[in-house]
């Protein structure tokens, strides 16, 4: 089982999540962030005082996901999330130990 | 001539006569057999045009023992001139010279004192407006403190001013120079308003005080509204000078913003009436600014007709001094003295505010005449309205000739920097003169905005170059732009060289060939940046020894909304921005 976490740029969302859908996708977590990577910030003024733009907001994908489907799964965010300017986001993967529904009890991959 | 300051306050013939001018025209409308009264022949009217038969209370003062004017406490439900009942009622051939004169003048001061009560409720409506631009630009962690200080202020000015600051400010209102041929618009009533405390006591041919002063500093009349001033004109006054009042004592709620302990700033709002008041009789209540004109001939004495000076540049000196005693707040300025920029959480409550400040405004500068009789009101509205706009623009262009973008904070405090500007001329200036004095303020507040910030003083909202520096842009452009069409014989300065060149004294400026009016406004900006900046650093430095100014550092920090005041202003929300920086 592994989780694939991906920080997008939140007007992408409705299209990453068709896109899940399509590859059979059920499930899935979202949360608003505020992030930036190499793309650093820029400068504004607020009445006469300088501040730095650093944070964007992002929008944060979580989604636990059975070994096999795991590839699927990047190539439809990055395909969707992709705009080809910079901001774009990135995706990690990372092992999950165990996963339970907490309806049924069910643990492992039929928990997903 | 001059009017001799000595004399005791009477109606001149000058009354009388515009009285028996409009009894003339009324009476040819409505009973003919009265229309020849201006020529001696008539049979009835002989006796009229001999002597004009003109109710008691036009010639003499109003003794609450023996009250000559005719409802003083408007119990009699405000009917007078021929009652019901007396067999005179609505019937005009019965109706005697006296009858119609109290009639004409019944409805005279009926329109005043309407006018003088809704355009001061709409000055009290503004309150809603200051709180909105000052909340706005507020962190959302501080809204609630910063919404209450501008709610609070209201109740602890008013009892203030309820108190002794009618009294110190209009006690001895009655007794401040005016023009020949003047009437009180709200009614006789007025006349209650007759001691008070000044240099140079006039004295009558029996060697009695008349109650005048040739140098008047303070009223002392009317303290909790008692008795001594139970008036029906007299409670409009009050109501209307109030609400004035209340806008100087919310100003400095805005530059003292989110780290101004709530204690301490209650003690302040029942204390800011003093300082208000005081220099509100030196300009309004007949006191020795007023008097400058008949004292050391400068111009008609220092003129404010709504109070650029009385109510924003004193708002502005008490701002700027409460700014500097409680200090900039926690991370305002970085350690190598760099302003760093603090939003505001609500930027579309700052516009709604400042629409509300706006058409209240509409309130403060018309009203001010005190009588919707005074036709000159359109005037001064047309001045406000071109004022604000002008300054909105002159704000904009600023911004933009210095490479900005047009904060709509800062187009805000642009218009509001020219209603403030505005507020002393508006009677006294021509449209394009008005439109001048707003392009002027809304580049001096961006201006100032800056300049203020850089000297490390950290101003909330603005309102020290808002109120204070655009308070005295307004008073000094009085003295350059009044254009002497209006205000003759202001503050009793009737002279005679001015007269035979113009046809009438009014209230003339530098542009159009009166010098010494702005002198006067000179000396007036100068007084009240002094008075009100002195009065109020040593304040708030003796408040502070009474309960500190300032809230603790980690109070601060958190947000003041649930340690001061108890009641988050957004519980549902996580308000902390996270680093110094924000998001995009």
């Amino acid at each position: 089982m592994k989780k694939v976490e991906a920080i997008i740029k939140p007007f992408k969302l409705d299209e990453v999540k068709d896109a899940l859908s399509r590859a059979g996708i059920e499930g899935l977590t979202v949360t608003e962030v505020k992030g930036f990577g190499r793309q650093k910030g820029h400068t504004e003024l607020y009445r006469g005082a300088e501040y730095v733009v650093d944070f964007l907001p992002k929008v944060k994908l979580e989604i636990a996901v059975d070994d096999g489907k795991v590839g699927e799964v990047v190539d439809a965010i990055a395909r969707t999330a992709r705009t080809g300017r910079i901001g774009d986001g990135k995706i990690f993967v990372l092992p999950i130990e165990e996963t339970v529904r907490i309806r049924t009890g069910e643990s492992g991959v039929e928990a997903i | 001539m001059n009017r001799n300051l000595m004399e005791p306050r009477t109606w001149s013939r000058h009354t009388w006569g515009t009285g028996l001018v409009s009894l003339v025209l009324i009476m040819s409308i409505l009973a003919p057999p009265y229309s020849g009264i201006s020529t001696a022949a008539a049979e009835e009217g002989e006796a009229a045009a001999a002597a004009p038969q003109v109710p008691a209370y036009f010639s003499s003062t109003n003794d609450p023992q023996k009250p000559s004017w005719p409802d003083a406490t408007g119990a009699a439900a405000g009917v007078w001139a021929a009652p019901a009942g007396d067999g005179k009622a609505d019937v005009p051939a019965s109706l005697t010279i006296p009858d119609l004169y109290d009639r004409v003048a019944h409805n005279l001061f009926s329109i005043n004192m309407v006018w003088v009560l809704v355009t001061g409720f709409m000055v009290m409506f503004m309150q809603a407006g200051f709180m909105f631009v000052e909340t706005g630009l507020c962190r959302a962690k501080n809204a609630s403190h910063t919404a209450a200080m501008n709610f609070l202020v209201y109740p602890l000015g008013c009892l203030a001013f309820w108190a002794y600051g009618f009294a110190i400010g209009w006690g001895n209102w009655w007794n401040g120079p005016v023009p020949p041929g003047w009437y009180a618009s709200l009614g006789p009533g007025l006349s209650l308003l007759n001691s008070g405390i000044g240099l140079g006591a006039a004295v009558d041919a029996a060697g009695n005080a008349t109650g005048a002063y040739a140098y008047g500093l303070l009223g002392t009349k009317g303290w909790f509204l008692n008795s001594s001033v139970n008036d029906v004109s007299i409670m409009a006054l009050f109501f209307f000078m109030m609400v004035f009042m209340d806008t100087t004592a919310t100003i400095p709620t805005g530059s003292m913003a989110e780290r101004w302990a709530w204690k301490n700033f209650i003690i302040y709002g029942l204390w800011v009436a003093f300082p208000y008041c005081l220099y509100a009789n030196w300009v309004w209540g007949g006191g020795w600014l007023a008097q400058a004109g008949i004292n050391w001939g400068l111009g008609h004495g220092a003129v404010d007709f709504a109070g650029s000076g009385v109510v924003h540049a004193m708002g502005g000196a008490i701002a700027l001094a409460g700014a500097i005693v409680v200090g900039p707040r926690i991370g305002k300025f970085s350690n190598d003295g760099k302003p760093q920029a603090i939003p505001g959480h609500n930027i579309p409550m700052v516009v709604l505010g400042t629409f509300i400040l706006a058409f209240g405004w509409f309130g403060f500068n018309p009203g001010s005449t005190l009588a919707g009789t005074d036709l000159r009101i359109s005037f001064v509205v047309v001045n406000t309205m071109l004022a604000s706009i002008t300054a909105t623009l002159g704000a904009m262009l600023t911004l933009e000739l210095k490479g900005f973008k047009h904060d709509p904070s800062m187009l805000c405090n642009g218009m509001l920097a020219g209603l403030v500007a505005i507020t002393a001329p508006c009677a006294f200036v021509n449209p394009i003169g008005a439109a001048i004095i707003g392009l002027i303020a809304g580049v001096l507040v961006v201006l100032s905005i800056f300049f203020v910030e850089r000297l490390g003083i950290d101003d909330v909202v603005g309102a020290v170059s808002v109120h204070g520096v655009n308070g005295l842009w307004g008073v000094i452009s009085l003295g350059i732009f009044a254009t002497g069409e209006y205000g003759a014989g202001w503050n009793g300065v009737l002279r005679d060289e001015y007269v035979k060149q113009y046809g009438s004294d009014g209230v003339r400026g530098l542009l159009y060939g009166d010098a010494s009016q702005f002198f006067a406004q000179c000396l007036d900006a100068a007084v009240v940046a002094t008075l009100g900046f002195v009065l109020a650093y040593i304040w708030f430095k003796l408040s502070n020894l009474i309960t500190p100014i300032r809230v603790p550092a980690e109070i601060e920090v958190e947000g003041l909304d649930i340690p001061e005041v108890g009641a988050p202003g957004y519980p549902d929300f996580a308000l902390h921005s996270v680093g110094r920086s924000i998001s995009g």
